[in-house]
């Protein structure tokens, strides 16, 4: 039994370390003052001060958190209101068709939803470059938003609503004053995930992203392939220690909130971007 | 006050759906009915079935099986020694970590170790076997694949496997099953609902991915994704890549309805 434990902790390890190792590979050279990534000469932080130094980047950094925080503000907004539109049907039948077709987006492959929207967008006579990119992250991330908030919303008594109409407030007090404050978490973890889709996401924007304009996926892909650049692993190392604080923030911000916050973490287990 | 007024504000969302998810849809089959020259005809179709396409769209769905089943190998084990572990769930949330840092940045990753003169290289070195070009070969585009998803076969199997009762593995062993029976008889059935969201979830994505592709396997794979992106964004021969894209959606929700056919498709959510 005991040899027999041992062999599964050992297996386990391997796992974790296969899964770590090329991170922390990645990581390790970023200090490297020779140029690759196979000879660890001695250490530097030059790669860093190219990476701080770089203004093209710099733009893209900013473009990328733009283009995250606000269509996953506008995506959180429209996915309340799916929200409250998928719980205000009664039919059982039209309710799981509007929940297959929300979840559509979730399951098509990035390949699929970039070239449809390329054709949307051209057809429409969208300018591909900022609006088309910020339009295409709106889109994809309203279903998981959708998803998050739904649950929030059908565990809601009625009667709170009931009551709060009896007592004289409008249908508009209702909303803000009572729905809203009830499902936040719901908007919160909402938010968060649209967040991680939009800042994740390469294939979609890749498609819909016309010249001169990148977002940070985009950027890393075209320079990754011209071969390795200690930079990029500069920029991944600081892009790490920044998903880790968004991570952990956020693990603990839902631990404070509610008690299972599993659940909700391992609902980005999606279809990989 | 009436029903009317309560639909108004329901607007935004309808018409997202109708905007991003039925007309792309639709536009994507208008699309594959025209040729270069911008005539209606179906030989988009008839080109498909050609044993060019076909041979790629083979070795798709070869590539695609093989990561799904060594995703699987690899993550069923590894589930099931979690939910023996003492803190699960920390030791999950690790496993989940990993799927939130940027898939391009491991896929750069590996171009360091795989590279000729990278750590893996200089073991096989060490070893005797010498060097060998393992980047831009279908054994490295599989591997790292493979290391893509695991956490994401890992998940629903693992729900899966949290949800079993302990109390049924004991009654199989008193009543003398050996430990490979209890295995066979009792605890795969029980998870294979995991495993089917597993694999559905690695099996679609491992179709369509590009970028792995390009970035590890050079021009030496051509899955159904980079077909896709060769079309429309290299040849510009935007109707083939719909056609190619139409049979990559009929491919999926096919998978779809033979996976979660039965009550069991249970979300790893």
């Amino acid at each position: 039994m005991e040899n027999r434990n041992r062999w599964s902790n050992l297996y386990l390890a391997l796992v974790f370390i296969v899964l770590y190792a090329p991170i922390f590979y990645l990581m390790y050279y970023s200090f490297n003052s020779g140029g690759t990534m196979h000879e660890f000469e001695g250490f530097t932080l030059d790669h860093y001060r190219e990476v701080v130094q770089d203004t093209r980047l710099i733009i893209i950094v900013i473009n990328t958190l733009v283009i995250a925080l606000l269509s996953s503000a506008i995506a959180t907004i429209i996915a309340v209101i799916g929200a409250l539109a998928i719980q205000h049907v009664r039919s059982r039948r039209a309710k799981n068709t509007l929940l297959s077709l929300n979840n559509v987006l979730i399951v098509s492959p990035d390949v699929i939803i970039g070239a449809s929207f390329l054709i949307l967008f051209t057809i429409a006579g969208v300018q591909l470059g900022f609006s088309s990119v910020l339009l295409s992250h709106i889109a994809f991330s309203v279903p998981i938003a959708v998803l998050m908030i739904l649950p929030h919303l059908e565990e809601m008594s009625p009667t709170l609503t009931d009551a709060a109409r009896d007592l004289g407030a409008t249908r508009r007090d209702v909303l803000t004053k009572v729905i809203l404050p009830v499902i936040r978490p719901g908007i919160f973890s909402g938010f968060f995930m649209a967040l991680t889709y939009s800042l994740d996401d390469f294939a979609v924007t890749f498609f819909v992203t016309g010249n001169g304009y990148s977002t940070l996926s985009v950027e890393i892909y075209s320079r990754a392939r011209q071969g390795v650049s200690l930079s990029i692993n500069a920029l991944s190392t600081l892009i790490f220690l920044f998903t880790v604080l968004l991570v952990v923030g956020y693990y603990f911000l839902t631990v404070k909130k509610a008690k299972k916050p599993s659940a909700e973490l391992t609902a980005e287990a999606g279809v990989p971007r | 006050m009436t029903s009317k007024a309560k639909q108004v504000y329901l607007i935004p969302y309808y018409l997202w759906i109708a905007l991003f998810v039925i007309a792309p849809v639709l536009l994507i089959l208008y699309y594959s009915l025209f040729d270069l020259n911008g005539e209606l005809t179906l030989s988009n179709y008839a080109d498909f079935f050609t044993p060019v396409y076909l041979k790629m769209t083979l070795s798709s769905f070869w590539y695609a099986f093989l990561i799904t089943v060594f995703s699987l190998l690899v993550a069923y084990p590894a589930a099931w020694l979690l939910t023996r572990t003492k803190h699960k769930q920390l030791w999950l949330l690790l496993i989940i970590l990993p799927t939130w840092i940027n898939l391009l940045l491991k896929t750069y990753a590996f171009i360091g170790i795989f590279g000729t003169f990278g750590p893996v290289n200089s073991i096989l070195d060490v070893l005797g076997i010498g060097e060998k070009q393992i980047l831009f070969t279908g054994f490295s585009f599989v591997f790292v694949s493979v290391y893509i998803f695991i956490p994401f076969m890992i998940l629903p199997i693992f729900s899966a496997l949290e949800d079993l009762n302990p109390t049924l593995l004991s009654a199989a062993r008193d009543l003398g099953a050996s430990g490979w029976t209890t295995f066979r008889r009792v605890v795969f059935p029980l998870t294979v609902s995991g495993v089917r969201s597993g694999c559905m979830a690695v099996f679609i994505p491992a179709l369509s991915l590009f970028m792995i592709t390009r970035l590890i396997a050079g021009n030496r794979v051509i899955t159904l994704g980079t077909a896709i992106e060769q079309h429309f964004l290299v040849t510009q021969d935007w109707g083939m890549g719909s056609t190619v894209a139409v049979f990559l959606i009929v491919v999926m929700a096919l998978v779809m309805v033979l996976a979660g056919g039965r009550k069991g498709a249970r979300h790893g959510k």
